[in-house]
């Protein structure tokens, strides 16, 4: 087998396959894609439900409909990829360290790589959550699989600990599946899920949304038999005598997904504290020069429409690093920073430069604020100002910056953005 | 009829019946649980004490010394990782440090090798996190950390290898001696024996209480404790465990053979033998004490949170053989802490009493080495692509946070007192027990599982019994 490529794409999710299409369309014809699972498509391939697609091609599709769109034009450019394949390792200077049943363990050597390894969801140990340890405890995607993919239900009464959008998807298919899901509990005073998803699959069917509630007690020594939720305070500590019992066969949790960064981190890529992704510029690149990020490794996102658009520009850029076109001194820096009430920014840097014709800026609150300003500042000058109705951690914002109002401003050090009342 | 019956296959049922199969002897080992290793032995510090703490003279103090040396070489023996990495017994009191020398005196005493006290500034090379209070540490190179599932399961393994039954899922109701006879009466079926060994763990005062009139009282103490992830392996190097104070006895953090880190455990007396809850109070308390010896441990990085409960005894102490007046029947009882340590050597002990008793030949044919189920991991890439292409179920990683390939469940399962459930394949080989704590293998465990055991996926189970993960098809499934 070959034993260089100009790019290596781990993941074949929707991350790896957009990655992996606009490479390709911009003249990156060698690529491949290594991907763990059986089948191209990643985690879409259990998200039956649909809603996908409504940005990228105005209609509603399901996740593997979604994720066909794109295996398609994988394989319409004959894009080499390798399935069943685990990636074991990826060193500083981009040889990549792979395993599979067919060719054993192998080494490749790549020009440029692109992380596409998504994320994965908060286990219960991670919660701290108090009380026995037994069976019918899941993170809403194992739960997922286990329904979508295996055909089989993990119980019949179902409580829900996290509004996270897997876990609001689970209380509706957990629903129409004919079990009872009693409630949803969320520790936050507000959801981390879109907004319809909770009118779709709570309002619609009655499942009650507890904000500022969180398990204290789980019950049953071999299988769970009961929680015991109470309410939170403003320290989101269970308040005492808030206590409620609900008898349950299953606990699902939607608490919040972790990009994978396992392997970034062994390679050297630097990580941001706040997304837990990587650390990266305009042109998606880590600190690492090569190494390309995009999709939920770089930081979750609410909509698999902005990961596909995400990729596609790392796939890109990656293409443009390979045929030289992006210098390693990229030139003129500017920072992004991120202020009262954006938590973080994705890229942290741009250089201009390096920026064809426009930058896409992508962040989230920490809060939930109505009828509030993002504002952009260039140094210390207010350039964007706009009014939104609503801005939740659950939703993905983001601002476009123009190559031209870059080069307008050639003395611009410091790009702010921040969340105003007024 | 069988030489002896063992009740319990924890870490001192499994250590004896290993121990017995030196001899020719018909050996069952009965374990209500439907795994080896299910109750106090799976849930504890995993760690090798010196023996500095407990009295002179007690069977505590005798057996973790003994413990303590032998453990190298069982470890040797039976693949098991074992690491000396030493013990610091932290002081943040000057008026304290007297009771450091007072140790190291009674260790000393006890037969521990190499003890010392150190200053603050000697501790510091040691362990550079070590909390700005602490002024000084009692430091016992000759203290280690040990795999307690491994320990366990390779105990069992090679009693089985050399002859030993186990009978899983089955709990023993009644016992008593009948003409000379000892009956062991399941919830199955009944068993004759010559000789019984209790090692039932907190449930080893029902057992004594049955035969004897020499009554055993026993408290399950639970402790509770985090694990942090292995990316926060390496804080501390040693297992720190704090002075004992007026305020009680702290906690102790240490390294895990696998680079993970442990800290606990608390101690609450309680009624119910099964109630291995943890709580908000005790995992909340567990971190505060962890700052009194090390400083800016990354508490935020815990996997998992799981509670123990510690056999304890009124007098506590072992009570190690046969009561007076039930000759036959074997005690391992009130084996708390330094248990682990110490089950070597109980094992040793206890089956030389039977020998001695039953007049048992030596088994010529015994076979003392048992290897682990291979790590790949520990391979060279030629020699990964050999295994490869002879098994190519060790080329597909099925636990990600762990890289634990399919062919080592395939092996996990398929060995003897082989794993027939999620919990017995994490054990074995660590699937699931990494930082997403199963989300993306347990699946596919259970997949391979079924496929193994051929059963329904709905008989699959967390650690059997009533704790199945699946109880339906789904409308289309059906």
């Amino acid at each position: 087998m070959k034993q260089q490529y100009d790019i290596v794409i781990v993941g074949g999710g929707p991350a790896g396959l957009a990655a992996a299409v606009a490479a390709y369309d911009s003249g990156a014809k060698d690529v491949l894609i290594l991907e763990r699972d059986e089948q191209l498509g990643g985690i879409l391939n259990q998200c039956i439900h649909n809603g996908f697609g409504l940005h990228t091609f105005k209609e509603e599709l399901t996740g593997p409909e979604y994720a066909d769109r794109f295996i398609k034009q994988v394989f319409e450019r004959k894009i080499e990829y390798k399935l069943n394949t685990m990636v074991m390792d990826i060193s500083q200077d981009r040889v990549v360290t792979a395993m599979n049943r067919e060719d054993g363990m192998f080494q490749i050597d790549a020009k440029a790589v692109i992380l596409a390894m998504g994320c994965r969801e908060r286990p219960r140990g991670a919660l701290n959550i108090p009380g026995y340890r037994p069976a019918g405890i899941f993170s809403a995607g194992t739960a997922q699989r286990l329904v979508n993919i295996e055909g089989y239900m993990p119980g019949k009464e179902v409580v829900i600990l996290g509004s996270g959008d897997i876990g609001l998807i689970m209380a509706r298919r957990m629903t129409l599946e004919g079990a009872k899901v009693k409630l949803v509990a969320e520790l936050m005073p507000y959801s981390g899920g879109l907004k319809r998803n909770i009118v779709q699959c709570l309002d619609d069917f009655g499942i009650p949304l507890r904000l500022s509630h969180t398990v204290v007690d789980i019950e049953g020594k071999e299988h769970i038999t009961a929680v015991t939720i109470a309410e939170v305070g403003a320290d989101r500590r269970p308040i005492k005598g808030t206590e409620e019992r609900y008898t349950c066969d299953t606990l699902l949790l939607s608490c919040g997904l972790i990009p994978e960064n396992e392997l970034s981190t062994a390679a050297g890529v630097q990580l941001s504290p706040v997304t837990g992704g990587p650390v990266v510029n305009e042109s998606l690149e880590t600190n690492i020069p090569g190494v390309f990020a995009c999709g939920n490794v770089l930081h979750v996102h609410d909509l698999v429409d902005y990961v596909s658009e995400e990729a596609a520009k790392a796939g890109e850029t990656a293409a443009r690093f390979v045929r030289g076109e992006i210098a390693a001194d990229g030139g003129r820096e500017i920072a992004l920073k991120a202020e009262s009430g954006v938590r973080y920014t994705v890229p942290v840097t741009v250089h201009p430069d390096r920026v064809a014709d426009k930058v896409t800026v992508r962040f989230r609150v920490g809060d939930v604020y109505k009828d509030a300003f993002v504002s952009v500042y260039f140094d210390g000058e207010r350039v964007q100002h706009k009014k939104k109705r609503v801005i939740a951690p659950g939703e993905m914002e983001q601002i476009v910056l123009t190559r031209k109002q870059l080069d307008e401003n050639p003395d611009l050090k410091t790009i702010t953005v921040k969340i105003e009342d007024n | 009829m069988y030489d002896i019956i063992i009740i319990g296959a924890g870490v001192v049922g499994c250590a004896v019946a290993r121990e017995l199969t030196k001899y020719h002897a018909r050996v069952l080992v009965i374990e209500k649980n439907e795994d080896v290793c299910s109750g106090t032995s799976k849930a504890n510090s995993a760690i090798v004490h010196s023996g500095y703490d407990a009295k002179n003279g007690t069977l505590m103090a005798k057996f973790n010394v003994l413990g303590n040396r032998m453990m190298g070489d069982v470890c040797k023996e039976l693949d098991v990782p074992f690491d000396r990495i030493g013990s610091l017994t932290v002081c943040d009191d000057e008026a304290l440090l007297p009771e450091l020398e007072k140790l190291r005196e009674r260790g000393e005493r006890n037969g521990v090798e190499g003890l010392r006290v150190l200053n603050r500034e000697e501790l510091l090379e040691l362990e550079p996190h070590i909390a700005d209070g602490i002024v000084g540490a009692l430091y016992a190179p000759t203290a280690g950390i040990v795999c307690p599932f491994k320990l366990t399961i390779a105990f069992a393994e090679n009693a089985a290898v050399n002859g030993a039954e186990f009978l899983f899922d089955t709990e023993v109701k009644k016992v008593y001696s009948e003409d000379g006879v000892w009956r062991v009466a399941t919830d199955s079926q009944e068993f004759t024996a010559s000789a019984v060994v209790n090692a039932a763990g907190v449930y080893s005062d029902v057992f004594n209480n049955m035969v004897s009139q020499r009554k055993l009282h026993i408290t399950p103490r639970r402790g509770d404790y985090i694990l942090l992830d292995r990316s926060a392996g390496g804080y501390v190097k040693h297992t720190i465990f704090q002075l004992p104070t007026k305020l009680g006895k702290g906690v102790l953090v240490t390294p895990t053979v696998h680079g993970n880190t442990i800290v606990g455990p608390t101690a609450f007396d309680i009624e119910d033998k099964e109630a291995t809850a943890t709580t908000a109070e005790g995992l909340d308390s567990v971190i505060a004490k962890s700052a009194m010896s090390v400083k800016g441990l990354p508490v935020r990085q815990v996997i998992t949170a799981f509670a123990g409960l510690r056999a304890h005894e009124d007098g506590h102490e072992f009570v190690l053989g046969e009561p007076d007046d039930a000759p036959g029947f074997f005690n391992c009882a009130g084996v708390e802490s330094p248990g682990l340590t110490a089950a070597p050597a109980i094992g040793v002990h206890i089956a030389g009493l039977i020998k001695e008793k039953l007049g048992l030949q030596e088994n010529e044919s015994f076979v003392a080495e048992r290897k682990d189920i291979l790590d790949p991991k520990k391979l060279s890439i030629e020699e990964r692509n050999e295994l490869i292409k002879r098994e190519p179920a060790y080329g597909t990683i099925v636990c990600r946070c762990e890289s634990v390939t399919e062919g080592e469940i395939l092996d996990a399962i398929r060995r003897p007192v082989g794993a027939r459930s999620l919990d017995g394949v994490k054990r074995r080989t660590r699937a699931g027990m990494g930082r997403c704590q199963a989300g993306f293998c347990s699946p596919k465990v259970m997949e391979i599982l079924r496929r193994e055991l051929g059963v329904d996926l709905t008989e699959v189970t967390k650690s059997g019994g009533g704790s199945y993960i699946v109880n339906a098809r789904t409308k289309d499934g059906e």
